[in-house]
């Protein structure tokens, strides 16, 4: 599937602000054998002091800015192409439940995709005991640790209630649990921490999802706005596996990423810091067309 | 008996003065001849000369707990800790060997982490940890090097062997203490430190310095020292090394990073920073892309030190190297590493993922430290680890174990040795252990022949009942041979790279203005408290209507006429000395023990003083401690920028209240007895009565404390020397250009020289009253952002 992707983000600022430096993940990812960018832009206006790039730790493309002082708004456009490849198979290859810490022990790598990373508590993602206790009520029946992916998942999707006013971007978890309301971030964060809880490594996606459904499918939750999701590692032999809890179910053609993280701190599409005298409000608008 | 002689060892321990068989160890024969020749009285009159420099220089660290931090005064243990100096070497050099082993893990774990890819370290405990701090994973340090500045925890076994306890590796703490724990000693013990050859500390430092220098690129960029501020436990200590070694104190604050390059900002503009001495921990430096809840980093820190224009000491992240686990391993890692066994052992430690280490960790119980694997804190500090447990029960034991061995850490139960200590006057022995400070330099690792001894408060000798409340001592290293003195003077052959004397950092300089204005402002209340209770004093009808005539000055700078200290007073001292104590590295001690000196007088007074003639000399003896501070300050900083910002804000402060004791006291409409008090509260009664012998009028008071250019007392006066010392900021005059500051400044002047008694009007007083307010938002703008 060929996509044609508009990613806008736009702050208004009450008062002129002052310099200030920012980090963009906003890129869509290169990833051999699942998606492919063709083309990929972001103009940022009024333009930059200083912009650079690197990649960071997880592999995430970054776009460096040094904002000059003065500003009442900046906007961030991201223009792209990406020919996104048909999913994978349904097979399930996932090492049982039991497996898992042996196939874990056995990895000994700490690159940018190793599970070891995504196995603890992380700045967002707290380990919380009810959590755990959802988590283990949910996967009771599971063997294979796909098939616990999809019964939190599941679970998790019935628990809670996708509310785009519930919470804010930095609401804790502990808190859109109890609350049983939140977005796609929530959802994404809380069934990290319940398959953290059950010693499954999971990790954090940011990216899009197709805003117009296939003819005759419904139109997907939190298709307007950037998205999130699970990924999991399943074992030595399957790996990564990507889960949406937004929407129950696997990833497949419909959703593009930009990055991983083990929360979502390490992927939020702006960080930045400025000095700031007033108020500022944002906004941001996505748009995914299919072009075949 | 003698004061030493009573002195008994615990038994089964070893002590670091007397011998198993009783009897004094040769090395401290001559403390034991020095102390047993002291009467009480001698020693502690000895003893308390000590006590008297500490307090006189200010040495504090701070103390957290109950919701509140607290300025502690510095606890020393008098009585060094002596050690010969060939068994310093054999320290020194096993250290040397460990800190090469950490520098080595460390360029792995940052670099192509084969030690995890080839399974002999664990991946949970660096993946897992958050202090392997993945941003900068991959980022080589600019010189090549990751470490240079270590303290390593020892403790002395049974067996008389030295144990390491703990690595500090993150930004270790003490090494100024070391230095004025010396200092304090050495006046206690004056003639033995004579006749004794002590190793000295000094070179130690000036070789530090050096290398650091060494490291700096052109001859404007700087070495500063990154503090999170006054209110850290050892800022003291940042301040202290700061001034010692004669490097910019910073907060991440001064920073900000342009084209990838670190720069302060300063009251003359940005200026590179080529060597960071940081003494924060890592994930606080840059909440861009570390800890963005960071208040106290630098946004941008992690791109400079990415693109290689800045040296950190210790580079980011180098406190995964003090993660307790780890200790399990650097044992076998040191033969590959460094080509050798481990020349001094560390406390037998066990990572309890692993199957083996639980089985050993089981067999012996009772005698094992559990704590969570990752933690980085000191053996003997139980802060913050729920996970923390000793000698538990088999049972407990094992079950924890199997709940989540690879999130434990074991560590066997150590004790040590004991060092005589002075309790009340009698000599006792105490637990130590030893802190080891070491330095990367020109010659590879340099040992400081020193360092920081804690000493225990009670006679547990265990490792882990080191806890808070104890004491520091100073460690003396002896030689047999005569030590050569040294000075921090440079070492031949080394580039002279002058410090340069200018770049205030912005932050500085606004602390150092305002604590010119909190010290003036609290002088001018001060001198009216006193001039109002020395007539309520003398008070009858006439007066009360003159007292009511005050009433509109109080009201000016919120004053209530019911305490004769007012809270007001109070307040402004306490906000002097939080402007000084963010300065203190560009602060004469002197004025700031008297600052404090005048703060604690005060405060105990505040409540007892009767109104009236009680009050009247009570203010007095408050103002004469004021003058004391003044001239502390004003007689001998020296005039660089800093003097400047901090005589503007005193002559703004002094200006603005001249202003508007005029405007108020010299109104037409001003009670009886008005015009005296002005000139009273003016400190120009003597003055007056010279120019203009008994004759008092408004003309003649407006003349003497308005417009009169030869009164220090006078407004006319501030303005000049406001004139003066604006005209020497930066870019306040560019070849007759002059700053929006300059011109107002000017203005103000003009007026003030060109304007008569007459014309200088109630109505027009006020008007330059704020007028001289707006400079502080002018000067605000132009150099303080």
């Amino acid at each position: 599937m060929l996509y044609r992707l508009r990613l806008s983000i736009r702050y208004d600022f009450a008062r002129p602000t002052g310099a200030g430096r920012q980090l963009l993940r906003i890129s869509p990812a290169d990833l051999p054998g699942m998606q492919e960018v063709q083309q990929a832009s972001i103009t940022v206006t009024p333009p930059p002091a200083e912009r650079s790039g690197f990649i960071d730790f997880f592999g995430n493309e970054v776009t460096q800015l040094v904002l000059p002082a003065g500003l009442t708004q900046i906007r961030f456009d991201m223009a792209g192409r990406v020919l996104r490849l048909p999913g994978e198979s349904e097979l399930d290859l996932s090492a049982p439940l039991d497996r898992l810490e042996q196939d874990l022990d056995d990895i000994t790598d700490l690159g940018p995709h190793s599970p070891h990373h995504f196995l603890r508590a992380s700045p967002r993602v707290a380990l919380l005991a009810e959590i755990a206790d959802f988590a283990r009520a949910a996967c009771g029946s599971a063997s294979t640790v796909r098939e616990a992916v999809e019964c939190l998942g599941i679970a998790l999707h019935s628990h809670m209630r996708f509310d785009a006013r519930a919470t804010e971007v930095d609401t804790p978890i502990a808190q859109a649990f109890a609350g049983r309301r939140g977005v796609c971030q929530d959802f994404t964060q809380i069934m990290i921490s319940g398959l953290r809880n059950l010693g499954i490594p999971a990790a954090y996606v940011s990216g899009f999802l197709r805003t117009v459904p296939p003819p005759g499918k419904p139109r997907l939750e939190g298709a307007d706005a950037m998205h999130a999701w699970v990924r999991a590692w399943t074992g030595a032999e399957a790996g990564w596996t990507e889960y949406d809890p937004t929407n129950t179910c696997f990833v497949a053609a419909n959703h593009v990423t930009i990055g991983y993280g083990r929360d979502y701190g390490d992927v939020a599409p702006v960080t930045g810091s400025m000095r700031l005298a007033g108020s500022q409000s944002g906004s941001h608008s996505v748009d995914i067309v299919a072009e075949d | 008996m003698s004061r030493t002689a009573s002195y008994r060892p615990l038994p089964g321990v070893p002590d670091e003065m007397v011998a198993p068989d009783g009897k004094v160890r040769p090395l401290w024969r001559r403390m034991v001849a020095h102390l047993d020749a002291l009467s009480e009285d001698g020693l502690s009159h000895n003893l308390s000369r000590a006590d008297r420099y500490l307090l006189d220089s200010g040495v504090f660290y701070r103390q957290y707990g109950g919701g509140e931090s607290v300025e502690r005064p510095w606890p020393l243990s008098h009585l060094p800790v002596l050690l010969a100096d060939d068994e310093w070497k054999e320290i020194g050099l096993a250290l040397r060997q460990r800190a090469d082993l950490l520098e080595a893990v460390m360029a792995d774990l940052y670099g192509p982490n084969e030690l995890v890819a080839s399974g002999r370290l664990p991946a949970a405990l660096v993946a897992g940890n958050p202090e392997w701090l993945r941003p900068m994973v991959g980022v080589r340090p600019r010189n090549g090097h990751f470490l240079h500045f270590l303290a390593f925890e020892l403790g002395r076994g049974p067996d008389g062997e030295w144990w390491v306890l703990a690595d500090r590796t993150q930004a270790p703490s003490g090494a100024g203490y070391a230095l004025e724990n010396r200092v304090a000693t050495t006046r206690a013990f004056s003639e033995l430190y004579a006749d004794e050859n002590v190793n000295r500390l000094a070179g130690f430092f000036r070789d530090f310095r050096d290398a650091l220098q060494a490291q700096a690129g052109d001859k404007d960029s700087r070495i500063a020292i990154l503090s999170p501020g006054p209110m850290n436990e050892t800022y003291f200590e940042h301040a202290y090394i700061a001034r010692y070694l004669g490097f910019a104190l910073l907060e991440g604050d001064d920073l900000c990073v342009a084209n990838n390059r670190l720069m302060v900002r300063t009251v003359q503009g940005m200026r590179p920073v080529d060597v960071l001495w940081r003494r924060l921990d890592g994930h606080y430096a840059d909440p861009l892309e570390l800890n963005p809840a960071s208040r106290i980093g630098t946004p941008g820190m992690v791109a400079a030190l990415r693109a290689g224009s800045v040296t950190m000491v210790n580079s980011l992240g180098s406190g995964v190297l003090e993660t307790r686990a780890l200790m399990a391993f650097l044992p076998q890692l040191a033969p590959e590493l460094v080509r050798a066994p481990l020349a001094m052992p560390n406390i037998a430690t066990w990572w309890c993922g692993n199957p083996a280490a639980r089985e050993a960790v089981r067999a012996s119980p009772r005698r094992m430290v559990l704590a969570d694997a990752l933690t980085t804190r000191l053996p003997f500090d139980p802060k913050d680890d729920p996970t923390r447990a000793v000698g538990l029960p088999a049972d407990v034991l094992d079950r924890r174990l199997a709940q989540g061995g690879g999130n434990l850490v074991a560590q066997e139960a150590v004790t040590l040795s004991t060092t005589p200590a002075l309790v009340d006057g009698k000599l006792v022995p105490r637990p130590m252990a030893l802190r080891v400070y070491l330095a990367r330099t020109a010659d590879g690792w340099a040992v400081m022949p020193g360092g920081f001894a804690r000493i225990g408060t009670g006679a547990d000798v265990s490792a882990i009942a080191m806890q808070e409340g104890g004491a520091a001592a100073d460690v003396w290293v002896v030689s047999k041979a005569s030590v050569p003195a040294i000075t921090m003077a440079r070492q031949a052959g080394v580039a002279d790279k002058r410090l340069v004397p200018g770049g205030l950092p912005a932050r500085a300089a606004d602390n150092l203005f305002w604590l010119g204005r909190y010290a003036e402002r609290a002088e001018g209340i001060v001198r009216l408290m006193r001039a109002y209770h020395t007539r309520l004093a003398e008070s009858d009808k006439a007066g009360a209507q003159l007292l009511a005539g005050f009433d509109p000055l109080f009201r000016q700078i919120g004053i209530d006429a019911r305490e004769p200290i007012p809270q007001r007073l109070l307040d402004n001292l306490s906000a002097a000395i939080r402007s000084a104590s963010s300065v203190r590295d560009r602060f004469s001690p002197d004025a700031w023990s008297a600052l404090h000196d005048i703060d604690r007088t005060a405060r105990a007074l505040a409540p007892k003083v009767a109104p009236g003639d009680d009050a009247a000399r009570t203010l007095s003896a408050l103002l004469r401690k004021l003058a004391g501070i003044s001239g502390l300050v004003h007689e001998n900083m020296y005039r660089f920028i800093d003097w400047r910002f901090l005589t503007i804000g005193r002559l703004h402060e002094r200006a603005m209240g001249t202003a508007a004791l005029l405007a108020v006291l010299c109104d037409p409409g001003a009670p009886e007895g008005a015009l005296e008090l002005a000139i009273e509260v003016g400190d120009s009664v003597l003055t007056h009565r010279r120019r203009f012998s008994f004759s008092v009028s408004r003309a003649t008071v407006i003349d003497l404390l308005g417009l009169d250019p030869l009164n220090p007392r006078a407004l006319r006066h501030q303005i000049d020397g406001l004139r003066e010392q604006v005209d020497m900021l930066p870019a306040a005059n560019d070849q007759g250009a002059l700053s929006p500051l300059a011109r107002e400044v000017l203005r103000l002047h003009a007026k003030l020289a060109t304007t008569d008694p007459d014309t200088l009007t109630t109505e027009t007083l006020w008007q330059v009253r704020g007028r001289i307010a707006m400079l502080s938002d002018l000067l605000t703008t132009s150099y303080f952002h």
